[in-house]
């Protein structure tokens, strides 16, 4: 009796902790994201249950575009960042002089204000701007980066730039966590320093890994600031990804298709979770 | 011998890594540079940024003619929609912050120390929440701004910022890593909940909140989006937008412009910067 008593106070006492956040949080991402589900299986104009919305949307040749291009984006951005971020993590680790300046100055573009730096990436990609300018004493056409198919890969550089350090921190540590005998003893049975990255360090760094694919994901979506400022509402072709097509939804107000488009992205990153979750389980129970 | 090895391995990774973190750090040091030219060099110089017009490459300077503050006169002092601009950013991002630490601190404890029914599906919810692009959000927030009339105030922008779910995400992970023993003690003194969270959690898990109000004071101070939707109003544009907006037509005190918008953040960071990487590394740890 006195038991179930506590257990129930304590459930109370969570609740006064917890409503500040929970109430606006329901307010205003849970009960308008049900709702906006909702719209978006509503006909535009009898409000009769459908699944017109979505079936245009499939159809929209520019939905398409857009969602090929952010697949690709991410596809391609986050394996680049997750080897590299790595790599450096892995040389920091060791011995290096500097070595807190050296992950100040990597943290730092993160920190650095997207304004100030669009304005330096146009001086450098833009039609008369220095890459040009280089490419032209060589010899080579110059070519107009932002577009042109070489687009894609401006933004990924972007992107590396600013979520380099965040990743190398997190990389730094789960490289911390892994104990030190593990090693000490794969150096008294004279494994060599390969065998040691691959079977100690790459194993015991499965869960860092995963979380940094997971945030690198996130990450590729907010991409979209960077490439907005740079390149405006409707980009080259190459760079027009799925937040473009929504923002100028939202700006023509067709507020159906939008959130069936919205509803197919978060289902998309519930999707992508839920496997990258399930994935680093089996790969835990595997290595047990 | 084999200490000389080691010594030059060092050596080589140092360089390399000093080459990667020179790269990383290039964008921020141009714009020092930049701000201090006056703005007829800038012209002189970058004058043909964006107009295909011409064939004139722009003339990347390293180093200035003569150093001079003009940019930052013309910035701080002959144009008063900066300061404008920048106190819009201010009023924007301090009630964010302010409210979320309050609401995130609160909730965070109940997600790591205390036990209800459905309390993981909960945080799985946040969770999730917290991945989504912020154009999935979109639609909902401004379903709930409008209806609620707040649209084309600073509050549109506010209040969906304050309830965002990073701030309990990064706490909880802070909070599962303070040792239930210090609680259980407090327990038996015969300490409430309140007082625990108040005397024990609370200062235990300040490094945690250093971290989360870097990491949206970078957020909100750079948004977007967000401004650009809900506020119609130029006067109540913030300096990230305004920014965005100048670099077109007022090149010539845009370098000086992003340095004095870019220098609260660096100063946070710089300060702080150890809770930072400890709020990062932290929210690695999987709870």
């Amino acid at each position: 009796m006195h038991r179930i008593r506590i257990v129930h106070k304590e459930w109370l006492v969570a609740l006064g902790f917890l409503a500040p956040s929970l109430i606006g949080f329901l307010l205003f991402y849970v009960l308008p994201f049900g709702q906006s589900v909702l719209l978006s299986f509503q006909d535009r104009f009898d409000q009769h249950p459908t699944l017109m919305n979505y079936a245009e949307l499939l159809q929209s040749s520019s939905f398409r575009k857009a969602a090929a291009n952010s697949l690709l984006f991410t596809g391609i951005s986050v394996p680049i960042i997750v080897i590299l971020s790595l790599a450096i993590a892995l040389m920091l680790n060791k011995r290096v002089f500097g070595r807190r300046a050296m992950r100040t100055a990597y943290v730092l573009p993160l920190v650095v204000p997207v304004a100030s730096l669009v304005l330096l990436w146009q001086i450098l990609f833009d039609w008369n701007g220095t890459i040009n300018a280089v490419c032209s004493h060589f010899g080579l056409e110059r070519v107009d980066w932002m577009q042109s198919d070489a687009a894609m890969w401006v933004v990924i550089l972007m992107y590396v730039w600013k979520n380099l350090g965040y990743n190398v921190i997190l990389f730094l540590a789960g490289l911390q966590n892994i104990p030190e005998q593990y090693y000490e003893i794969a150096n008294l049975e004279g494994a060599s320093p390969l065998r040691k990255l691959f079977g100690i360090t790459f194993v015991y760094l499965t869960p860092t890994t995963f979380l940094v694919l997971l945030m690198s994901v996130v990450n590729s979506f907010k991409v979209f600031r960077e490439t907005y400022l740079v390149a405006g509402a409707y980009p080259h072709d190459r760079i027009y990804m799925l937040q473009h097509y929504m923002n100028n939804m939202f700006l023509s107000l067709d507020i159906e298709k939008l959130s069936a488009a919205a509803t197919l992205m978060a289902a998309a990153v519930l999707i992508l979770v839920f496997v990258l979750f399930r994935v680093e389980r089996a790969f835990r129970s595997f290595m047990e | 011998m084999k200490h000389t090895q080691s010594f030059i391995f060092a050596l080589i990774r140092t360089v390399l890594l000093g080459f990667i973190a020179a790269a990383v750090l290039s964008p921020v040091l141009l714009a020092i540079v930049h701000s201090l030219m006056t703005e007829r060099e800038i012209l002189a110089n970058y004058g043909t940024l964006g107009k295909t017009n011409t064939s004139m490459f722009v003339n990347l300077k390293l180093i200035p003619d003569k150093v001079s503050f003009e940019q930052y006169y013309r910035v701080l002092i002959a144009t008063p929609a900066f300061l404008q601009m920048f106190w819009n950013s201010v009023g924007l991002v301090v009630p964010i912050i302010v409210g979320q630490v309050i609401a995130a601190t609160l909730a965070s404890f109940a997600f790591a120390r205390l036990r209800f029914p459905g309390r993981d599906a909960l945080f799985f919810v946040y969770l999730i929440t917290m991945m989504m692009p912020f154009q999935v959000t979109l639609v909902p927030n401004y379903m709930m701004v409008d209806r609620l009339g707040l649209m084309n105030t600073r509050e549109a922008i506010i209040l969906p910022g304050i309830f965002s779910a990073f701030g309990v995400f990064l706490l909880r992970q802070f909070m599962l890593h303070i040792h239930s023993a210090y609680m259980e003690a407090a327990k038996i003194d015969g300490a409430g909940y309140g007082r625990i969270f108040a005397s024990i959690v609370l200062p235990m898990v300040k490094p945690g909140i250093a971290a989360l109000v870097i990491l949206l004071f970078v957020d909100y101070w750079n948004m977007v989006e967000q401004p650009l939707i809900f506020l119609q109003d130029a006067v109540l544009q913030p300096l990230s937008v305004f920014l965005s907006v100048i670099q077109q037509d007022m090149l010539g005190i845009s370098f000086a412009a992003s340095v004095v918008y870019m220098i609260p953040i660096v100063l946070l960071f710089l300060s702080a910067e150890h809770y930072l990487i400890e709020g990062i590394q932290l929210s690695g740890v999987k709870g």
